[in-house]
């Protein structure tokens, strides 16, 4: 198992039915630290999204607008969905909505 | 494993957080800081957009671009020593469980940053709360009101507040979409008029939009580095769906080249029609030809301004033939 903290804001977290916080466990199927952000994605979609997927997901990835940071640090800085996670890792997801 | 490079602005010094879009720069989180706040400080110098002792309101809604733009405003203010006397303005349309909650935020700003908030309501304005206006004519044409009533709510805020100028938290985004929307719908009016840094007419108080070149993504990462907390729900009767398209795309491009937002508003900015003189003819509620509404004094090209002539269809119940007399 994988522990990774996901942080919902910026209003991706009314698609999550209001969590702003999850402690999430990832099964790692595969040798130890080889899971990525990639299928962080769509484990999120299939065990934590609640409504309007078309919102947080495109394709493989997270819509675009949506704003993703990993321990901190701008994903564009981190491989992206390349990433491969490890135990204990926060994964931010920061709706950026018009208006304001 | 977590690459750590180090941030190019400062040579490495520290651990770069941020991918700043219009560079494509790694940079660490105080240069990232000083990045957005120099951009907004160069944007104001090279439009010459104030002058010291000016009287600026900004608007506020308690959204993520405001709040942004109220804590760099003050912020360059005491640093550049601008010379600025600040406000808060508020527009309070009177939708429950979203206005409401947002003003929350905004007068959690006034207190942070001593600026002094003014809030003036489509109430006390118009005698007329969203709420209501919704109950009597549904959600079609809804926001072509709310839109209305802004506009003339924030000068009328503004005149209350005896400022010589209004900001608000426009960002590249928005009008890099804006530019987009007009292209799409060939509104070449808009077109010229929408990437203007500054709008100001005889008759109204100047607005401008010191986010210009400032991306979404710098705001919201600032924002959530900062820790400066900010309403984010969508308006619960605006679908805006037009825009959402423009949205998409412009947001489809960013992810391929980021720089395709400045290069909208760059191609915006150099747009000019043959017919300029011709095509841009005062609108009511913007750009005024000097006459005023015989009803409520605030400038119009005809004898009721917009705002008047909404109401009178909602005071009589006919709200449906108000709009349709207007769009004639």
């Amino acid at each position: 198992m994988l522990r990774v903290r996901l942080e919902f804001s910026g209003g991706a977290e009314l698609l999550f039915g209001g969590s702003k916080a999850v402690a999430a466990e990832l099964p790692d199927p595969h040798a130890a630290g080889t899971t990525t952000v990639r299928e962080l994605i769509a484990w999120t979609k299939t065990n934590l999204l609640k409504e309007r997927p078309e919102l947080f997901v495109q394709g493989d990835t997270v819509r675009p607008g949506i704003l993703v940071l990993i321990n901190d640090v701008d994903w564009e800085l981190e491989g992206e969905l390349e990433y491969r996670l490890q135990d204990g890792d926060t994964v931010v997801f920061i709706s950026t909505l018009h208006g304001g | 494993m977590a690459s750590r490079k180090g941030c190019v602005l400062c040579n490495g010094e520290r651990r770069a957080l941020v991918k700043i879009p219009s560079t494509l720069a790694p940079s660490c989180k105080e240069c990232f800081f000083l990045h957005l706040e120099n951009n907004v400080y160069n944007t104001i110098v090279r439009h010459a957009l104030f002058k010291p002792g000016d009287r600026v309101a900004i608007a506020a809604s308690g959204g993520k671009d405001s709040t942004v733009l109220a804590h760099v405003m003050t912020t360059l203010n005491k640093r550049h020593k601008l010379g600025l006397d600040l406000f808060l303005l508020s527009i309070d349309e009177g939708i429950t469980g979203y206005r409401d909650d947002s003003l929350e935020t905004v007068k959690r700003n006034e207190q942070q940053y001593g600026v002094p908030l003014k809030i003036v309501s489509y109430e006390e304005l118009y005698g007329w709360t969203m709420d209501a206006i919704v109950k009597q004519i549904g959600l079609k044409n809804n926001c072509t009101f709310c839109g209305v009533f802004r506009r003339q709510a924030l000068d009328r805020g503004a005149a209350m507040l005896k400022v010589d100028h209004i900001v608000t938290g426009h960002n590249a985004d928005d009008i890099a979409e804006t530019v987009l929307m007009n292209i799409m719908r060939g509104d070449f009016a808009r077109l010229q008029r929408c990437t203007a840094i500054q709008t100001a007419t005889d008759e109204t108080i100047p607005r401008s939009k010191p986010f210009k070149y400032t991306y979404e993504k710098e705001i919201v990462m600032y924002a959530y580095f900062k820790k400066l907390d900010y309403f984010s729900t969508e308006c619960i009767y605006s679908p805006n769906a037009y825009r959402g398209y423009a949205r998409a795309f412009l947001k489809d491009l960013e992810s391929i080249r980021p720089s395709a937002i400045l290069d909208i508003i760059h191609a915006g900015e150099w747009y000019q029609s043959a017919q300029q003189v011709k095509i841009n003819v005062p609108v009511a509620g913007g750009a005024g030809c000097g006459g005023t509404c015989v009803r409520c004094g605030y400038m119009s090209s005809s004898g009721l301004c917009k705002a008047c002539v909404l109401l009178g269809g909602l005071d009589r119940g006919r709200p449906r033939r108000a709009i349709a007399a207007d769009a004639e």
